[in-house]
């Protein structure tokens, strides 16, 4: 069964479309990269997946259910994300900040308990943060900060991970790390996880499927083979850019020609 | 926390135009027990008919005030809300007048009554200006609104001011600078009821409130349903500081104040922050209160008087960190 699916999917913000008859059909434990130019409904996609804007016309079910069906904490135990940025008015230490990722699973006048405060270590050890747990969140640099969002998204146990641009302050250990752990909770744990990146060659390395968006609709959808065409990037981005095979595993790679 | 209240409110109980020791005060509490007098009747009269009211009363105010200002300041992601701030205070004043004029006062609880009514009237247009029926709370709108109510309440104030005769004009002054002395004890009873409600339905969200601060999006994608939980919170936090303040007047910068303080101390983290600063907030009143009934004994200043003397260079201090 497909964990994510969208029919005829339209939103728009005031007067302004932004995704127009979108249509979707992501089936589990696939990784799954999202690009396309600016503005071209990105991360609007990631938002209206987890729940935070409805669509206006059209179906989007998780699970087979309407996401607006969906009780809220419910939705946040399946569903989690990784923002680009979190405000940080009053601060907080970062590894409160991963409990947050707690929340979905706790009733209003419980504190955390044990198993809790092991999901939350084992989600700090996975993304590397350990070491900072007890520093404050807004003094962290801005790689560091992604990795406590991924940290704290991880806590909350989710079955389908979104990643708003989430390897961009990563330094190339990190994201390597990072990558892979992606794979293998993916492998492991059967998680759902669709990335949106603006690193063509990353999204190719490592999604089974690419969705390319082009002025609030899916331009091209399918393997990264499929999508990664030189025609399809001219059109879409409108840049030249020769696409050859990547020597050690054949997947398509991207030079930009200038 | 909890400790350093009791302390503080013992030694305020002994302190006063009238001063009573410590050891005397003790032997006095320890005999309402046991049943034997220990103290001769007009010391006994001053501590418990006039002392102990006020310094209960002056610590749920301070609570209240103090857990007004944890609330709005998390869920407006703004340090510099409070309930002072966001006019809550200003309309209950102008209720009060309004009623001291029309000599409400020989009601039994007119005043509080008119107070209360205008504070939550205030709360109504304060939501309405920042557009709140449209169904979207904007955070800054909200806050900005009620800087506007407040200033148009601040003019209607001084109209007031101006037109009303002597006596009303003392009795008007000694409200907008804040009073804890002339609470009764049914008016004591009822605000701790609200109180202790209040606090324990603003502490089911103390979770809540943490993702709040994060911003609305990221708490929504966690699982809050910020709408209802916004909702509930505004309610219950403006009805627990209009209580407070339709019976105290005007007691300005404890709610902007206390939070702050315990911020530094405990963090931000809510369920640790909303006790911490109910209690200190708390504290802090009924030293500001004793201090207001020492310093020109044995008469009287307001205790708006000592708050705003603390809180205006704090207010000052705060803005030029943040600007740093």
């Amino acid at each position: 069964m497909s964990i994510i699916c969208a029919e005829k999917l339209c939103f728009s913000y005031a007067a302004n479309p932004i995704m127009e008859d979108v249509f979707l059909v992501i089936a589990e434990a696939q990784i799954v990269a999202i690009i396309g130019p600016n503005g071209s409904g990105k991360t609007t996609l990631l938002k209206i997946i987890n729940g935070t804007l409805f669509p206006n016309s059209g179906h989007m079910l998780i699970n087979g259910k309407e996401t607006r069906l969906w009780p809220r904490k419910d939705l946040a135990k399946t569903v989690a994300i990784v923002p680009q940025e979190t405000a940080h008015v009053f601060s907080f230490y970062a590894e409160e900040i991963v409990l947050m990722g707690r929340f979905p699973h706790l009733s209003n006048y419980r504190f955390e308990d044990k198993k809790d405060y092991r999901v939350v270590h084992e989600a700090m050890e996975k993304t590397d943060t350990l070491a900072f747990a007890h520093r404050r969140f807004d003094e962290l640099s801005a790689g560091e900060r992604q990795r406590i969002l991924i940290a704290r998204a991880l806590a909350s146990e989710p079955k389908i991970l979104l990643l708003d641009e989430s390897t961009v302050f990563l330094d190339l250990k990190h994201q390597i790390q990072f990558l892979s752990l992606l794979r293998q909770l993916n492998e492991t744990q059967k998680l759902t996880v669709m990335f949106v990146t603006h690193d063509i060659n990353l999204a190719a390395q490592h999604a089974d499927q690419i969705i390319l968006l082009y002025c609030g609709k899916n331009y091209a959808i399918g393997k990264p083979a499929e999508v990664i065409t030189a025609a399809n990037i001219k059109e879409v981005y409108d840049v030249d850019v020769l696409v050859d095979h990547n020597p050690l595993n054949g997947l398509p790679r991207m030079t930009l020609l200038t | 926390m909890f400790a350093l209240f009791l302390a503080i409110s013992l030694i305020s109980f002994c302190l006063g135009s009238v001063h009573i020791n410590l050891i005397k005060v003790l032997r006095a509490l320890s005999s309402t027990f046991t049943g034997t007098a220990s103290l001769s009747s007009q010391e006994e009269l001053i501590l418990f008919s006039v002392r102990l009211p006020r310094i209960i009363f002056a610590g749920i105010v301070g609570a209240s005030l103090s857990l007004g200002g944890v609330v709005f300041q998390a869920m407006l992601r703004n340090p510099l809300a409070d309930p002072y701030v966001l006019g809550i205070s200003g309309g209950s004043a102008l209720g009060a007048i309004a009623g001291i004029i029309i000599g409400a006062s020989s009601f039994y609880l007119g005043i509080p009554l008119l107070a209360f009514c205008g504070a939550l009237a205030t709360v109504f247009l304060v939501f309405v200006v920042a557009g709140g029926t449209r169904g979207q709370l904007l955070d800054n709108s909200l806050l900005l609104s009620g800087v506007v109510v407040n200033a148009f309440f601040s003019a209607a104030i001084l109209f007031f001011l101006s037109i009303v005769n002597s006596l009303e004009l003392h009795s008007i002054t000694f409200w907008l600078m804040g009073d804890l002395s002339r609470a009764s004890f049914k008016e004591i009873a009822l605000a701790a009821v609200c109180l202790i409600a209040g606090f324990l339905i603003i502490y089911a969200q103390a979770r809540k409130l943490n993702l709040i601060v994060q911003g609305e999006e990221t708490a929504l994608h966690l699982g809050v349903n910020i709408k209802r939980t916004k909702l509930l919170l505004l309610i219950v936090t403006s009805l627990i500081t209009a209580v407070a303040v339709s019976m105290a007047g005007i007691i300005g910068f404890v709610g902007i104040m206390v939070p702050h303080m315990m911020r530094l101390v405990f963090g931000s983290d809510h369920r640790l922050l909303l006790p911490a600063a109910a209690l200190f907030g708390a504290s802090f009143l009924v030293i500001a209160d004793t201090v207001a009934r020492l310093v020109l004994a044995p008469a009287e200043l307001p205790v708006g008087v000592i708050t705003a003397l603390c809180g205006a260079p704090y207010f000052i201090f705060l803005l030029k960190r943040k600007s740093v």
